[in-house]
């Protein structure tokens, strides 16, 4: 029953050899530490997620984030009020998500196309606000959660007497941290990758696809569409839920920004730039948008002076007041502009480019429909 | 003699828009295993009758019955899952997704339901619903077009593969809304080939068309409706010269 098709094994145990070599492969990138290498495994789980919802069915939803902050605040709950074991903080986590996902789906996919958008980011900014407001006692509001030295940890209690200071997330025993952390969060990917590789190959992923495709026709083929959007819209919300308490498990704290616009925009961006319906270009976006934030958030003017050295001064000068406008803060000045460029020459993403780049090298063979024309969309569904 | 089995009832559809009668007293049998057209000049309310009849267009009074059930009200998934099936006047089809897969998906609802959950096993796996699909393929000729992009079909191709898309399903009642608009006369004519191999399997189909062409090679009943009333009914002959028709809408030509 679970068998699958040769090719997407191929695919899939690619992917994982790829996913388990990052500390190696991303060591002349400058990228292979830890706190790093968890960001490129989380957020690559947050895009594909999203993809499942936004690549299959075509309902672009601009509140995502709010799933990734309800996650990530459920599992700090759970490691003040039960134990500082991951597994309870990321089932916590992931039910918690997924419910909220169930209310907010089912009132937003009562409209389609951009009124859908409009609903979702409305939920999303709603619960953003409120996390700074009336559900201050949940939130901790502007300071966020965090631990404390007078949390119950029931299950922990039960078990062994509080150490001083305050505890860090364990996995059975073994503290989650450094390379076991982010182990753990790629096992994670891994996983989340795989179920997403099968949803997207079965027939309740044909569906969805044609919903994404003409609406119309699925309701007159027989198909009531509103379950299956609401059933991807929920899974979706859940692997959102699962990244968020992934990320409360590598640094256990939540606060409200993880919620708001911005953060649901830059899914948005990782699934478009990567390639939308396609199962590896959200990951690629995730690893792109988030390693170059690292680097270009970390260039200050000393780095630039040096950069320019070669130029006279005058001209130096002017090259780093431009050049700076691109970097640290303004490196969402570098993001809009790639954004801009890949939407109007690769619509497809970094994987429609991938694949033209293939189709050069074997010219004859016309690439056949199912290989990727999902992705030739990034619109929303009708 | 046994009455003959009716399959569709329209009776006694009203419909208003505002002050414009678009349907008036419209009382129409459909006998089972017949073709049955339904014809008349533009504005007549052909498509006005055909929306009200799938459920998109709700009568201001009269119901629509199909086999002993009232489809005024239900939800056009609905109305499919009944055993109705639909070809639209612009095919509406997959245009992202293969040839292929343009069929899978209404034998899969067909076989699942309105809904199901069915993750757990892969499409490629899907061997009885991919047999079926290529089966029908093979019988509206476009097997060796399976694998294509149905975005990239010719008009005419279109409209065969949304055929086989309805034909899958195995309905009871086949709609079709002028099968044949905007065709070349090649395309009409392949059209019509392939309209009267499925009169040989004895499915009932009601037709909305505006060909002469079309109507007179395929119907065995027709309605003609002028002005939202059904001005004459019978087989193609009694149509033909009845003198009401001529002047409403063949001009005495036909």
């Amino acid at each position: 029953m679970l068998a699958m098709p040769r090719k997407d094994v191929v695919l899939f145990l690619g992917f994982a050899a790829v996913v388990l070599a990052m500390p190696i492969w991303l060591q002349p990138f400058g990228a292979a530490y830890p706190d790093l290498l968890n960001r490129f495994a989380i957020f690559a789980i947050f895009a594909v997620g999203f993809n499942i919802l936004f690549g299959l069915t075509g309902y672009l939803s601009f509140g995502h984030a709010a799933f990734f902050g309800v996650g990530s605040y459920a599992a700090v709950w759970s490691f003040k009020l039960l134990s500082m074991d991951a597994l309870p903080a990321l089932v916590f986590a992931i039910v918690v998500s997924g419910l909220f996902a169930l209310a907010i789906g089912f009132l937003s996919l009562r409209r389609s196309g951009i009124y859908f958008s409009i609903l979702t980011l409305a939920f999303a900014q709603m619960s953003y606000n409120l996390a700074y407001s009336v559900f201050t006692p949940i939130t901790n509001g502007e300071t966020g959660l965090q631990l404390s030295l007078n949390d119950s940890r029931v299950l922990d209690r039960m078990f062994s007497e509080p150490g001083p200071g305050l505890p860090s997330p364990t996995l059975l025993g073994t503290p989650l941290s450094g390379y076991v952390a982010f182990y753990f969060c790629a096992f994670f990917l891994i996983a989340t990758f795989f179920i997403a590789q099968r949803v997207t190959g079965s027939p309740f992923g044909m569906m969805l696809k044609g919903i994404k495709s003409n609406q119309t026709r699925m309701n007159y083929t027989g198909v009531n569409t509103r379950p299956y959007t609401l059933a991807a819209f929920v899974i979706s919300g859940m692997y959102a839920g699962l990244a968020g308490a992934l990320l409360a498990i590598t640094d256990p704290l939540a606060g409200a920004e993880r919620m708001q616009w911005t953060a649901s925009g830059e899914v948005v961006l990782m699934t478009i730039l990567g390639g939308a319906g396609t199962l590896v270009g959200p990951v690629i976006g995730a690893w792109l948008i988030k390693y170059f934030e690292n680097i270009f958030s970390a260039i200050n003017d000393g780095i630039l002076t040096q950069f320019w050295g070669f130029l006279p001064d005058g001209a130096q000068h002017t090259a780093v007041l431009i050049s700076s406008k691109f970097v640290g803060e303004g490196w969402f000045l570098t993001l809009g502009l790639v954004f801009v460029l890949i939407v109007v020459f690769l619509p497809g993403g970094v994987m429609e480019g991938v694949r033209r780049i293939a189709a050069l090298f074997r010219p004859n063979k016309p690439t056949p429909a199912s290989a990727g024309t999902t992705a030739s969309k990034p619109h929303p569904a009708e | 003699m046994s009455l003959p089995n009716v399959v569709l009832h329209v009776a006694d559809v009203h419909k208003r828009f505002g002050g414009l009668h678009a349907l008036a007293d419209i009382d129409l049998q459909v006998e089972e295993g017949q073709t049955h057209a339904i014809i008349g000049p533009n504005g007549a309310g052909k498509s006005t009758l055909l929306n009200v009849i799938i459920g998109k267009l709700a009568p201001s009074s009269g119901q629509v019955v199909f086999e002993g059930t009232v489809l005024t009200g239900r939800k056009p998934y609905q109305i499919n899952q009944l055993g109705i099936a639909r070809v639209f006047q612009t095919p509406e089809i997959f245009a992202d997704l293969s040839v292929l897969h343009n069929v899978m998906i209404p034998a899969l609802a067909k076989r699942d339901g309105a809904f199901k959950l069915s993750m757990l096993r892969s499409l490629e796996h899907e061997h009885a619903v991919r047999a079926e699909a290529e089966h029908m393929l093979h019988d509206v000729g476009m097997h060796s077009a399976r694998e294509d992009h149905a975005g990239s079909l010719s008009r005419g191709d279109k409209r065969r593969m949304e055929l086989a898309m309805c034909l899958i399903q195995h309905p009871r009642l086949l709609l079709l809304d002028e099968p044949t608009a905007g065709m070349s006369r090649h395309d009409t004519n392949t059209t019509i080939e392939l309209l009267k191999k499925i009169k040989s399997r004895g499915m009932t189909k009601v037709i909305i068309e505006h060909d002469m062409h079309v109507v007179f090679s395929l119907a065995d009943k027709i309605s003609v409706l002028a002005q939202g009333r059904i001005i004459a009914d019978g087989t193609p002959d009694q149509v033909r010269g009845n003198p009401k028709v001529q002047e409403a809408y063949l001009g005495g030509t036909a």
